[in-house]
């Protein structure tokens, strides 16, 4: 009963307190960097595209609102060939950057994106593709995958052996 | 005669911007006391957000389940209007701003209140949804368990003033405010008020995070509205009876006119309800009845018997 | 049956099973790669390790590997063990010490075995930090992706493609960790069946190539039950659509079919669905319908079909719904099979032999089941492929029961019932025109002309029952063939005689026929198989018409004002000469079809119909079994089910009957009661209006991916899914998630298994039939009073003239068949048109290999370059047919060069 009546007091204190408030458009809240907000297709180091279109982000996304098509390019490098997000669906949870195994997909500390007419929350390729790493500087998912592609060939990987002869029988 | 239509006039258009501007004043204190600012951005300290509220309810699709049966659904809400309004005609506020001096008022009371479970039972069993049926048998559970010793608990006043007559009771106080002489009937009293508005910490009819939006749940637009300034008013009523049973009514040094120290003493209680909703966490259910039946019960005959004994004591 | 004890718990078993099978037919999970429900075991990856236990009192247990044990009574068995269940991860642990970082990359994600199996045993974390052995790829073709660093070395892939589908081109190489699967060379893998790799191998190192194309992870394919629609013995396939274009097939398990393989002609077969040269909108003189008067298209028809002057024809790669109604509409006198007269001839024979006589067809499965198999002039491999699959493991039967016999070994036993039966072979005979594959694995293999082989027929039907004439003139190397075969047969329990379409001879047919019949009337339980054409060959030829010959005489008599062509390119069934006349004489042709074609360039009106993949319907497969193909995929342009366009027709025309007909249950059950033959048709998926907890099956796995993403470039608001009336799929993935009715599964998946191997979780046990059944219901059952109607009419011996050739029909698997050569893939494996010679034919007309030969016909002159075979009947010129820009409809016929 006491304890009842010792935090209404408390509460009761709060009123002079100073306020929690971001008195949003004219002031700026501060982001941290893991924030959950705009999303963006990054590049790895080289410049080239992250994304391999795997669609598991698409696959992780709780309303389904990421859908892509991939293709692979002469040397047989993936890349999407359209990559489709409708914001106007996304929930921001983020699980599309958890499932991503390339860092391609990422949540960025940016919210402002709203819009007046709901067509424009559409974003493809060309809206969500940066010039950047984003928050994974350094990884290049072709260096550790055993694809070969352009500039890299069977066994240039990361702890790779040279491909098998295999008209050898030394063990 | 002309008075008396200048009185009801005069209290319904009171009550009703009490109640509208309680959306604000209950928005803006749970801010306070939460670090927050609440709305501030329509109009002065954002007081227009009263207007805009009013206007979204009205401009709301007035929605009715098909599943829902349509005139217990449409009639419920008004019910708890109706039965608080109704409360309100034996409030005194001042000496002679009542709308109807009954000398029963207190009983009239009683009986207007305890209708107001209807719309609760009413409007929960016509939304035919399961969460608004558990929450309208918990209101209704709730309140009847609560009534009672909410009128226990008055008896001591009663006992006290030797009158059922409210502007007689304020009048009864004027050496001294029965909250001395009867602070355990006051608290028992509180208590039951709160839970007969079903306001936090006893909101358990509608519960969110358990029942949605309990026995409210199907409901939207003006309907919903009704509901909740029903709730609104029920505060105001309560307070105002808190006032009149135990902190004297109107009464108050003469440097103010009556009905504003009642106004004033009114508003102090509606706060501390806001304050209550800003500070206490919802019992359980089940505790909610235990220490209705097992503790408030038994501590309001007690206090009336206690009230009695002495009463009786002191006039022999 | 055996009792054991699988983690403390009883389990009664079947008999002579491994353990392994045992478990999985059981339903529980215990993960393995080398054995395969169709290959056996041979105990290669020592991933299905579990304890035995001795007997009760045994707490320490052996592991043991649960595909090499076979089932014994009372036997102590824990899956569950943690001895057993380290063991397990740490194979995959040893696996994945030299697996790619491929997933995200690999086509066979989603979809994988070792996936489901790593996932399976629990191991998550690959903490090897040396190097990863790499290897190079190969180009193996067309069909087939290689990506040999995801190898995990359980050899089933040779086992596959070298023991069961008996190819050549692959192979395992190198030693100790360094094996390699694939070609000694690069180069296109030559199997008709190489395509099953994508589905044998549980890894992603074969992978289907078309799919590459346009690559979409399992769980986001729309898919459908379907029946192939690339040649006459209906197996059963799972199509695949995403974003409106049809996207893979997969096999679909059926006991008594297909089982577990598919040839590459159905699996790749499928890209016409996706072609640019679909007709998409209705036309009125080669323009959208809308530019005509703004009629809709629907009355410019209404307009044309004058009473008794309107004909219609059919086709055998149309359902049987919409050449029944096609047939209803324009009334039976007027209704023509589009199948030349050739192909007529032969598939309605070949329906009389069944059901008249008392020798009933074949299953593929029971056809693999044969002891003794006769070929007569079929080149199997080419017109009929999974029937070449069959009869290669009929031939194993008889020395794979020798050794059961006496080395006692379990059937599953692979390795070691392989390393018995070595070479040895069952009996098989083929007399064909010239060799076949099948050549390599046969007792005797002949090569001859088709009324030889008809001769050599009824000379063996002499031997085997004396109510048959004796051959006249019979040469002494013919006799010695015919008594050596009969001899064979006499002694046999299953025998299977096979004939079709692909001799182009009727009277091969019959000699096929008496042969089955007098082996009947010895109380051999013998069986006959006819190959046919096309998807629905037989369903046409059941349902009954006029020829297509008589329908050009009625217009060239000025008789038909109007024609309806359902389906079908008439110049790939009549004499392109013929075709023609009969073109400029009709006035209005009302083509529904969905591929632009020589026909479509006649057609006044052209109505787009929708191909398997956007339909529903029935196909009636070569043994007479009736098997319904499910729509796919529902296109957002005009295009809909031929059947159904029929129907609007009849309605627009205010037809007595079918005016009333709207859905496919309606449709099918209107058939079953107004044909006979298809008595029992509507029964063999349950209707529209089936619900399974009152929810429709999903064509889509509950984790289909972008649908609130996938049109939101047209329209962020997302359209109403389509409804599907005619059935009980539901187009969403909402609906029932657990098993439906096995004649619908849209797709197989269960909880843990993403890959094909979740089929193991809708049998009744590992290879047998699913749940409820098989899908299909066979129409044709032999006639029940075994009175046997032979045929004695014995054709004149083959003699070559010098002035003429023989043409004989040579079929393709690839390029013989319209549809599948819309896909590049077979495209570029189709052979350049040729004619074939023996030797000696073409010294006598000093041709060599790749000069040109004119020769004409009917008048006629065409010109083909020369190919030598000797394996070729002397006198006789071999023609491809079907293939794109082969003219000639006819053969056999004699041609003058
Ligand atoms: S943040 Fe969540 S909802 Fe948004 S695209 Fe990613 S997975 Fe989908
Ligand atoms: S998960 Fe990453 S790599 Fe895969 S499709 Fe999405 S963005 Fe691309
Ligand atoms: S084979 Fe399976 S486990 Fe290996 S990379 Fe491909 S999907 Fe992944
Ligand atoms: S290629 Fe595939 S099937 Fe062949 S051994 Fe390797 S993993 Fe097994
Ligand atoms: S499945 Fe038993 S060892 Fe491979």
């Amino acid at each position: 009963m006491l304890s009842l009546v010792r935090s209404m007091w408390l509460i009761f204190l709060h009123m002079f307190h100073k306020r929690e408030t971001f008195q949003y458009p004219e002031q700026k809240a501060p982001l941290p960097a893991r924030w959950r907000g705009r999303i963006a297709l990054t590049r790895d180091p080289d410049g080239g595209e992250r994304c391999v279109g795997c669609y598991l982000c698409a696959a992780a996304c709780p309303v389904d609102c990421i859908s892509l098509q991939a293709t692979e390019d002469d040397s047989g490098r993936r890349y999407p060939e359209f990559f489709r997000i409708n914001f106007s669906r996304c929930i921001f949870c983020g699980f599309c950057e958890e499932a991503c195994p390339t860092y391609a997909i990422q949540l960025l500390p940016d919210y402002e994106m709203a819009e007046y007419n709901r067509q424009n929350l559409v974003y493809e390729k060309k809206d969500l593709l940066i010039d950047s790493e984003g928050k994974y500087p350094g990884y290049n998912y072709y260096n550790i995958a055993g694809m070969a592609i352009r500039g890299k060939d069977k066994g240039d990987a990361h702890q790779e052996e040279p491909p098998v002869d295999v008209k050898s029988l030394i063990p | 005669m002309t008075n008396f239509w200048w009185i009801i006039g005069g209290v319904l258009f009171a009550l009703l911007n009490t109640a509208a501007g309680l959306i604000w004043v209950e928005r803006r204190m749970l801010a306070l006391w939460q670090d927050r600012y609440g709305p501030n951005r329509a109009g002065p300290f954002g007081l227009l957000v009263v207007l805009a509220d009013t206007i979204k309810l009205f401009f709301k699709e007035d929605w009715i389940p098909p599943f829902a049966d349509k005139v217990v659904f449409v009639f419920a809400p008004a019910v708890v209007m109706l039965s608080v309004l109704m409360s309100f005609v034996v409030m005194p506020f001042a000496p002679q701003i009542i709308v109807a001096d009954l000398n029963i008022g207190l009983l009239f009371f009683l009986a207007m209140s305890s209708l107001g479970v209807y719309s609760v039972v009413l409007g929960g069993w016509a939304s035919n949804n399961k969460y608004a049926l558990l929450g309208a048998m918990r209101g209704a559970s709730q309140m009847i368990s609560y009534e009672v010793f909410m009128g226990l608990a008055l008896m001591g006043v009663v006992v006290l003033s030797g009158s059922f007559n409210l502007r007689e009771i304020v009048e009864a106080q004027k050496t001294v405010w029965f909250i001395v002489p009867q602070f355990i009937g006051f608290l028992i009293f509180l208590v039951a008020g709160v839970a007969e508005t079903h306001r936090l910490p006893f909101d358990i009819p509608e519960a969110e995070s358990e029942l949605v939006a309990g026995f409210h749940s199907e409901y939207s637009g003006m309907k919903f509205g009704m509901f909740f300034i029903g709730e609104y008013l029920g505060i105001t009523l309560i307070s105002g009876m808190l006032v009149t049973l135990y902190f004297g009514g109107w009464l108050g040094p003469a440097f103010l006119p009556p009905v504003l120290w009642f106004v004033i003493k009114t508003f102090a209680f509606i706060m501390l309800f806001i304050l209550f909703r800003a500070s206490m966490p919802r019992p359980r259910y089940d505790q909610l009845m235990e220490y209705g039946w097992k503790v408030l019960f038994p501590l309001s005959i007690l206090n009336l018997m206690v009230t009695a004994a002495i009463k009786l004591w002191l006039n022999t | 049956m055996p009792i054991i004890n699988i983690d403390n718990k009883t389990y009664e078993v079947k008999e002579g099973k491994n353990l392994l099978e045992a478990c999985l037919s059981l339903g529980l999970n215990l993960p393995y790669f080398c054995w395969h429900p169709a290959l056996g075991a041979v105990g290669a990856c020592r991933q299905c390790a579990v304890k035995v236990f001795k007997d009760e009192d045994d707490k320490k247990g052996r592991i043991i590997m649960s595909c090499m044990e076979p089932v014994k009574d009372q036997q102590r068995v824990s899956i569950e063990d943690s001895d057993a269940k380290k063991f397990r991860e740490q194979v995959i642990g040893w696996l994945m010490t030299n697996h790619p970082h491929d997933c995200a990359v690999c086509d066979e994600g989603g979809a994988c075995h070792l996936q489901d199996m790593t996932v399976m045993t629990g191991h998550s974390y690959r903490d090897y930090h040396f190097t990863k052995r790499t290897y190079n790829n190969q180009y193996l073709g067309p069909f087939l992706n290689h990506e040999m660093n995801r190898c995990i070395q359980c050899y089933r892939c040779v086992r596959f493609y070298k023991d069961f589908a008996g190819g050549k081109d692959l192979d395992v190489f190198a030693a100790h960790n360094h094996v390699y699967f694939g070609r000694q060379q690069e180069g296109v893998l030559e199997s008709e069946f190489s395509g099953n790799l994508a589905e044998v191998c549980p890894t992603g190192v074969f992978t289907d190539k078309t799919l590459k194309q346009h690559y979409t992870r399992k769980w986001d394919l729309t898919s459908a039950a379907s029946v192939c629609q690339g040649c006459g013995l209906g197996c059963n396939i799972i199509a695949g659509e995403r974003y409106g274009a049809l996207r893979q097939i997969t096999n679909r398990f059926n006991s008594a079919v297909n089982g577990y393989f598919l040839c590459d002609r159905g699996r790749y077969g499928y890209e016409f669905v996706n072609s640019p040269q679909r007709i998409k909108t209705p036309m009125v003189y080669h323009g959208p319908s809308e530019l005509s008067n703004g009629i809709p298209v629907l009355q410019h028809i209404h307009r044309r079909m004058k009473p008794g002057k309107t004909i219609g024809i059919g086709s055998p790669r149309a359902s049987l719904e919409s050449n029944a109604v096609l047939k209803e509409l324009v009334g039976e006198e007027n209704f023509y099979l589009g199948v030349s007269a050739g192909d007529h001839d032969l598939v309605s024979l070949a329906l009389k032999v069944l059901q008249q006589g008392p020798v009933r067809a074949a299953s593929l499965q029971e056809a693999a089941a044969a002891d003794v198999v006769l070929i007569l002039g079929e080149d199997l491999t080419n017109t009929a492929p999974m029937l070449a699959l069959s009869v290669r493991q009929a031939v194993r039967r008889i020395p794979v029961e020798e050794v059961i016999n006496t080395v006692h070994v379990p059937a599953w036993q692979d390795a070691a019932i392989r390393e018995a039966v070595q070479e040895n072979k069952g009996p098989l005979y083929i007399l064909n025109v010239q060799q076949t594959k099948l050549d390599e694995l046969a007792k005797g293999a002949w090569h001859t002309a088709p009324d030889n082989i008809a001769r050599i027929g009824f000379g063996v039907s002499h031997l085997l029952s004396d109510k048959m004439p004796e051959v006249t003139g019979m040469s002494e190397q013919g006799k010695a063939i015919a008594a050596e075969i009969a001899e064979a047969l006499k002694h046999a329990k299953n025998p299977l005689i096979i004939a079709g379409y692909g001799s182009g001879s009727e009277a091969v047919i019959k000699s096929a026929a008496n042969v089955a019949w007098a082996l009947h009337d010895l109380g051999i339980d013998a069986m006959l198989a006819f190959t046919v054409p096309e998807c629905n060959s037989m369903g046409l030829e059941m349902l009954g018409g006029h020829r297509l010959e008589s329908a050009v005489d009625r217009a060239l008599n000025n008789e038909a004002d109007t024609v309806i062509i359902l389906e079908n390119d008439l110049y790939r069934r009549l004499n392109q000469h013929r075709a023609e006349h009969f073109f400029d004489k009709v006035q209005d042709v009302i083509l529904l079809d969905h591929l632009y074609n020589p026909t479509a360039e006649k057609a006044t009106i052209i109505l787009p119909a929708g191909t398997f993949a956007e339909s529903d319907g029935t196909l009636v497969n070569n043994e007479g079994r009736a098997q319904r193909f499910f729509q796919v995929f529902s296109s957002n342009t005009a295009v809909q089910e031929s059947w159904r366009w029929l129907l609007q027709i009849a309605a627009a025309n205010g037809h007595a009957t079918l005016s009333s007909l709207k859905h496919l249950d309606e449709v099918v059950s209107h058939i079953a009661v107004t044909c006979p033959v298809f008595h029992g048709i509507d029964t063999l998926t349950p209707g529209a209006g089936f619900r399974i907890a009152g929810q429709k099956v999903p064509r889509e796995p509950h984790r289909y991916s972008g649908r609130t993403a996938m049109q939101a470039n047209i329209q962020v608001s997302e359209p109403k899914p389509p409804e599907d009336p005619d059935t009980a799929l539901s187009f969403t993935m909402e609906g029932y998630r657990g098993e439906p009715p096995s004649s619908m599964i849209p797709f197989f998946w269960a909880p843990g298994w993403n890959s094909v191997q979740s089929v193991n979780k809708f049998q009744t046990e590992t290879g047998g039939p699913l749940h409820d059944g098989d899908g299909g219901k066979r129409l044709i059952e032999p006639h029940p009073n075994g009175q046997t109607p032979f045929y004695t009419e014995v054709p004149e011996p083959y003699l070559p003239l010098t002035e003429h050739l023989l043409l004989v029909p040579l079929y393709h698997i690839y390029g013989s068949e319209e549809l599948s050569v819309h896909t590049p893939g077979i495209a570029e494996r189709i052979p350049a048109p040729y004619i074939m010679l023996h030797g000696e034919d073409a010294k006598r007309l000093q041709v060599a290999n790749g000069h040109r030969l004119h020769f004409m016909d009917n008048g006629h002159h065409y010109t083909l370059p020369v190919i030598i075979n000797n394996t070729l009947q002397q006198g006789a010129a071999g023609i491809p047919v079907g293939l794109p820009g082969v003219q000639i409809a006819e053969a056999p016929q004699l041609i003058k060069v």
